[in-house]
């Protein structure tokens, strides 16, 4: 009798469950979410990647303030008072100006700061905001970013310079990138050269595109930072992050890396 | 600098048929960078043409036209355009006459716009061309009437090309000079520089034979306040022309370079002056013999002094500025511009010609004081060769006779202090060490040699002596520089560096990345507002109370409505939020990471003064640069509008509350591994009844506060949305400048990295160190916007870290200062309180450490030993020089 009842207890119960299972089955294509994924901005990912590039080879990523003094920004990296490069860089000064405070225009002060205060040799990335007196239109920004690299090492040549470049471009772009270098003046490289990039894999054919400035670190730079430049030289390379995105994404207007709209930034997501 | 190929083709050997995009091919390999080409745009069957009749047609318009019978081509033969030898024109101008010359632009020709002719019915007739203005040509600004050639002095034959005739034809390339190559602003710089790139022959045009020099006439160099110890002006050559006739027309040749370089043609003297500048590099300034009164003196201005400059400004000058003075007074801004007073008109006879070299800086600086960039200026600013001032006035002296009837005269004058340009040593192997390419030493003499010094052989190496033009030739580097560049930047091969072993991303590094991607991933848009605002977003959304908020206000802001750095980042987000809601995006959910720029009221900011470049300053200097930069602190701040969850099948919408912006905070919280907890808090730009100050837990278990957090419904009466950050008695210290906060060197024996400052993940990597950092600490804070939405801000301070460097100074009382290093407390720490001990907090309710917003007020500052040897072998650095940046608190 017992066993009757136990029987019929359980299959009552699995019937039991099968309706209720059976009850609660929903329509798995048409279900609601509470999440939304949101996004990254896309140039911090691009820093993120640059910068994971080289901490891959051993590089360390170095930062420092926005508003620099004066001497960080232009007298330690070799720039004169007077020389006309200082004019040219187009200048965000703090109010009073003679109190020497700048909003910094670029992230080599990053580069005396490192060498001030990282024991030799120094292989560092800097990366971060920058800011110059433009107007904002579709191919300026008064504030951008750039990123900088710094190696100051026994033994350093320019051929370690585009060493270091193009692997960097290899992995950015693919194994057929090359780096074509070409001279130009910049007040803390000598030599100095623009840096232009092949890019295998742009839209519409492979090309060569301007990508940065990079040179031997001027010895008045080292000097700066009580480094003998006798004993110690190596190179520096930056460009602007904005830039690359530009033409690795194929973006035509800069306004919409600042505008904060929703949209452009939905587009990458959270990786790029 | 702009460079027509014909007059480039005078001074280096061009191949035939050389277009403007090989020269820049060329061009770009030295250095000069490719920037435009310009041509005049006219093309197409363009010649001379001889008016045979015309009977003028009053219109209705107004207007009377010429109908014109033009000779196009000699009796008999074709027209340039294949057509009759006669054309009948419409010609709207009257200033010619039967007889006169005058260019004809047939069917198929183009001028500038592009503007196509063709032949067409215009006022009743078929016009078979166009007759030309100078304007319509691209000559010059008249546009008065037609071009008639007689006043240009010219009368060829008819049918005549035109275009080659005004020097139409000729096209010029624009490289941009990099500041170093003062000069590269010439034809003569340029021409060796396409010499260098190509190996075609240079001739060079200073190479002229200079005629005697002149004499008799008194220039004083009177110079009573060198800059930085320059004497204003080391050369001074003067030369006078006799009986020149100004009214003369400047010859189309000349005339088509100087517009193709990019200047006017204003009159014959002064366009030779400009040619020879464009063509030597050196600035030229011709005066009126008649109206100069006496010698020139050239001296420094008193302050106050006034002077009329050629453009009729009325100048007040500065006691720096370097003055050309007469008898009269001043007569022209040295290197600038000149004066008024002594002006080449129409009438002069008797020019003076000066060519002088200028102090760079001076002319560097009283060009940007009175704001007159000129080409003078530009030139002068990065360098002229001194030695080419003799051969400039000769070449000036040479055109004048030439082309404007004039005399040379043996009046004149010629001054130099200049030394030769000092020999540079190049050591045996430098270039190679530097470079990274075996050049032969055969290739690095004659690299140098080509660039124009003097190469001799010295002791271990090489003893160069630069071109008196190339002054940033000043040490080995540079020369090597030259080698590999003539020798081609392509032969530098390919070499990976080594680095020593990195530690990889700082703590700080991989916390902002960590609260990035867990803000990103619940659903936040990453953004990057500009920092710039108005003052009243500054007060509103900086300070929890009403009241004035210090900020950094920018001298030359582009916006005058927003001159100061965000003090929070909450205005920008708000912003951007308005922006998107604007463009029909009302749902949204923002954050940002960014520096703010929090500076404590009533302190002076920045020096008085610059240390000098190539030197390493004292430390006492060092410290005050450092101490004078404002604190900048990195915040995260998050903002939520409109609804959280949309609105969907089987859901309805859920609008964004004050709950968002607590998980928001709780998300922060989570990634930095602190723990909050909310309590009620005000804020002035927040819904009073619904803003929450954050408390994180701080070391030993005391609590902090970390400021408020809130949401609103609508606040009718503010239209615009309104946010707040915490209390300034609640900021943190941020990361900068934080190099106050010394970085902290291991000191565990089984540190692995000992040798490296500051590793700040040591925690991880050296088990049992001295002093144990802390996690940074949350503040954060929720705000109100308009509409049903929520602002978050939440920034870390260092709070836990700084004490756990108070913590640290205390290791070596304890013995385990490694090598009995001496203990050494920066200048900046507040000596009124025990290192070791918070103060007690000033804000905020609860209980917790005082937050210092400034870091020499109350961040500890670390103690920390000094270490034995700088790392650079020289003297040893201050201490908060040691900071490294990585140790920022939050991002």
């Amino acid at each position: 009798m017992n066993q009757a009842i136990a029987a019929r207890e359980a299959e009552l119960a699995e019937a039991e469950t099968a309706a209720r299972l059976a009850a609660e089955r929903v329509d798995v294509t048409a279900a609601s979410t509470r999440w939304q994924p949101g996004s990254r901005h896309p140039l911090s990912l691009l820093q993120e990647e640059v910068a994971d590039i080289f901490v891959g080879m051993g590089w360390e990523i170095a930062e420092g303030p926005e508003l620099e003094h004066e001497w960080f920004n232009f007298d330690a990296l070799n720039f004169d008072e007077d020389h006309p490069a200082r004019a040219m860089q187009d200048t965000f000064f703090v109010d009073p100006p003679e109190r020497h405070l700048v909003l910094r225009t670029h992230t080599s002060p990053v580069q005396v700061r490192s060498l001030l205060e990282r024991p030799l040799p120094v292989y560092v990335l800097c990366p971060g905001r920058v800011y110059r007196t433009d107007e904002f239109d579709a191919t300026h920004l008064p504030v951008f970013s750039q990123f900088e690299g710094l190696a100051i090492d026994k033994g350093l040549t320019m051929a370690h310079l585009r060493g270091t470049l193009e692997h960097f471009a290899r992995i950015m772009f693919g194994d057929e990138a090359k780096i074509r270098l070409r001279p130009n003046y910049f007040p803390f490289t000598e030599p100095s050269a623009e840096m232009d990039v092949w890019q295998p894999n742009a839209k519409g054919g492979a090309r060569w595109v301007e990508w940065g400035g990079c040179g031997m670190v001027n010895p008045n730079v080292l000097r700066a930072a009580g480094i003998d430049p006798d004993e110690y030289q190596g190179f520096a390379f930056g460009t602007g992050i904005e830039r690359t995105l530009q033409f690795r994404n194929e973006l035509n207007d800069m306004r919409d890396m600042a505008e904060g709209d929703v949209r452009f930034s939905a587009q990458f997501g959270m990786v790029i | 600098m702009r460079v027509p190929i014909s007059w480039l083709a005078e001074y280096v050997d061009l191949p035939e048929g050389t277009t403007v995009a090989d020269l820049h091919a060329a061009l770009v390999k030295v250095g000069l960078e490719e920037e435009d080409e310009h041509t005049f745009g006219v093309s197409g069957p363009v010649v001379v043409g001889e008016v045979l009749e015309f009977t003028p047609e009053p219109q209705s318009n107004g207007k009377t036209i010429r109908w014109c019978s033009v000779r196009v081509a000699p009796e008999g033969q074709m027209a340039a355009d294949g057509g009759a030898d006669v054309r009948g024109i419409v010609c709207g101008a009257g200033n010619f006459e039967v007889g006169d010359k005058v260019v004809v632009t047939l069917p198929g020709s183009v001028l500038p716009g592009p503007f196509p002719i063709a032949a067409r019915k215009t006022y009743g007739h078929v016009s078979d061309g166009m007759i030309a203005s100078a304007r319509e040509l691209g000559l010059g600004e008249e546009h008065d009437g037609i071009l008639r050639l007689a006043t240009l002095g010219l009368d060829p034959e008819v049918g005549t090309d035109a275009l080659q005739l005004l020097g139409l034809d000729d096209a010029a390339v624009e490289v941009n000079v990099t500041p170093d190559r003062g000069y590269a602003f010439s034809v003569r710089g340029i021409a060796r520089e396409y010499a260098h790139s190509t190996g075609a022959s240079f001739r060079d045009p200073a190479a002229l034979p200079v005629p005697a020099t002149g004499e008799g006439f008194s220039v004083t160099i009177d110079d009573r306040a060198p800059i930085r110890g320059q004497v204003g002006a080391s050369v001074f050559v003067t030369r006078v022309v006799r009986g020149i006739d100004a009214t003369r027309p400047t010859p189309p040749w000349l005339a088509s370079r100087l517009r193709l370089a990019g200047v006017r043609s204003i009159s014959l003297p002064v366009d030779i002056t400009n040619y020879v500048m464009f063509e030597l590099g050196q600035p030229i300034h011709a005066y009126d013999l008649d109206r100069l009164q006496g010698g020139i003196t050239v001296r420094r201005a008193t302050e106050g002094e006034k002077l009329t400059t050629l453009d009729g400004q009325v100048r007040t000058l500065s006691a720096e500025d370097l003055l050309i003075t007469d008898d009269s007074g001043p007569i022209g801004l040295a290197g600038v511009m000149g004066g008024a007073t002594t002006e080449v008109s129409d009438a002069t006879r008797d020019v003076l010609i000066e060519a002088a070299n200028f102090d760079p800086v001076s002319i560097a600086r009283t060009a940007r004081r009175h704001k007159l960039p000129s080409e003078a200026s530009k030139r002068f600013e990065r360098g002229v060769d001194p030695a080419v001032a003799d051969a400039a006035a000769a070449r000036v002296v040479q055109l004048l006779v030439d082309l404007a009837g004039g005399t040379a005269d043996p009046l004149g004058s010629t001054h130099r202090t200049t030394q030769p340009p000092a020999p540079i040593r190049l050591p045996d192997g430098f270039v190679a060490r530097l470079i990274g390419v075996e050049y032969g030493q055969d290739e690095i003499r004659s690299a140098l040699a080509e660039i124009g010094a003097q190469v001799e052989e010295a002791e271990g190496g090489l003893s160069v002596t630069p071109p008196t033009w190339r002054p940033d030739l000043t040490d080995a580097p540079s020369l090597a520089e030259e080698v590999a560049r003539l020798a081609g930047y392509d032969r530098i091969p390919s070499v990976l560096p080594v680095a020593p072993p990195g530690r990889g991303l700082t703590r700080g590094q991989k916390l902002r990345r960590a609260v990035a991607q867990i803000l990103a991933a619940n659903g936040g848009v990453e953004v990057l507002a500009f920092p710039f605002v108005g003052k009243d977003r500054n007060d509103r959304f900086g300070a929890p109370e009403a009241g004035e908020v210090p900020a950094i206000r920018l001298a030359n802001p582009l916006d005058g409505e927003a001159p100061y750095l965000r003090t929070s980042l909450l205005p920008g987000l708000v912003e951007i939020a308005h922006r998107n809601r604007a463009r029909g995006f009302a749902d949204v959910a923002l954050f940002e990471i960014g520096s703010v720029f929090r500076p404590e009221a009533g302190v002076t900011y920045g020096t008085a003064g610059i240390p000098p470049i190539a030197a390493l300053p004292t430390h006492a200097v060092l410290e005050e640069i450092q101490a004078g930069i404002p604190p900048q602190p990195r915040h995260v701040a998050t903002l939520r509008m409109g609804s959280a969850v949309p609105k969907q099948p089987g859901q309805e919408a859920v609008p964004a509350d004050w709950r968002d912006a607590l998980t928001s905070v709780e998300q922060v919280a989570a990634a930095l591994r602190v723990r909050i907890r909310p309590v009620r808090g005000t804020h002035q730009a927040l819904h009073p009844g619904r803003t929450a100050r954050l408390m994180a837990d701080g070391p030993s278990g005391r609590r902090r506060s970390a400021g408020p957090a809130s949401s609103c419904p609508p606040w009718p009466r503010m239209p615009t949305c309104r946010a707040s950050s915490p209390s300034p008695s609640s900021t943190s210290t941020g990361c900068w400048p934080s190099p106050i906060r010394t970085p902290t060197r291991c000191r565990s024996a089984r540190c692995p990295q000992r040798r490296r400052t500051s590793h700040w993940s040591w925690r991880s990597r050296c088990p049992p160190p001295t002093c144990v950092p802390r996690s940074p600490r949350v503040q954060g804070l929720c705000s109100k916007t308009s509409g049903s939405s929520t602002t978050i801000a939440a920034r870390a301070s260092r709070r836990g870290r700084s004490r756990s460097r108070s913590r640290c100074a205390s290791a070596p009382r304890t013995g385990r200062s490694p090598r009995g290093r001496r203990p050494r407390r920066s200048s900046r720490a507040s000596p009124s309180r025990p290192s070791g001990s918070a103060p007690p907090s000033g804000s905020s309710a609860g209980a917790g450490p005082a937050d210092n917003t400034r870091p020499g007020a109350g961040v500890r500052m670390s103690a920390r030993p000094a270490p034995a040897v700088a790392p650079h072998g020289g003297a040893p650095l201050p201490a908060w020089l040691r900071w490294n940046p990585c140790l920022c608190p939050l991002p």
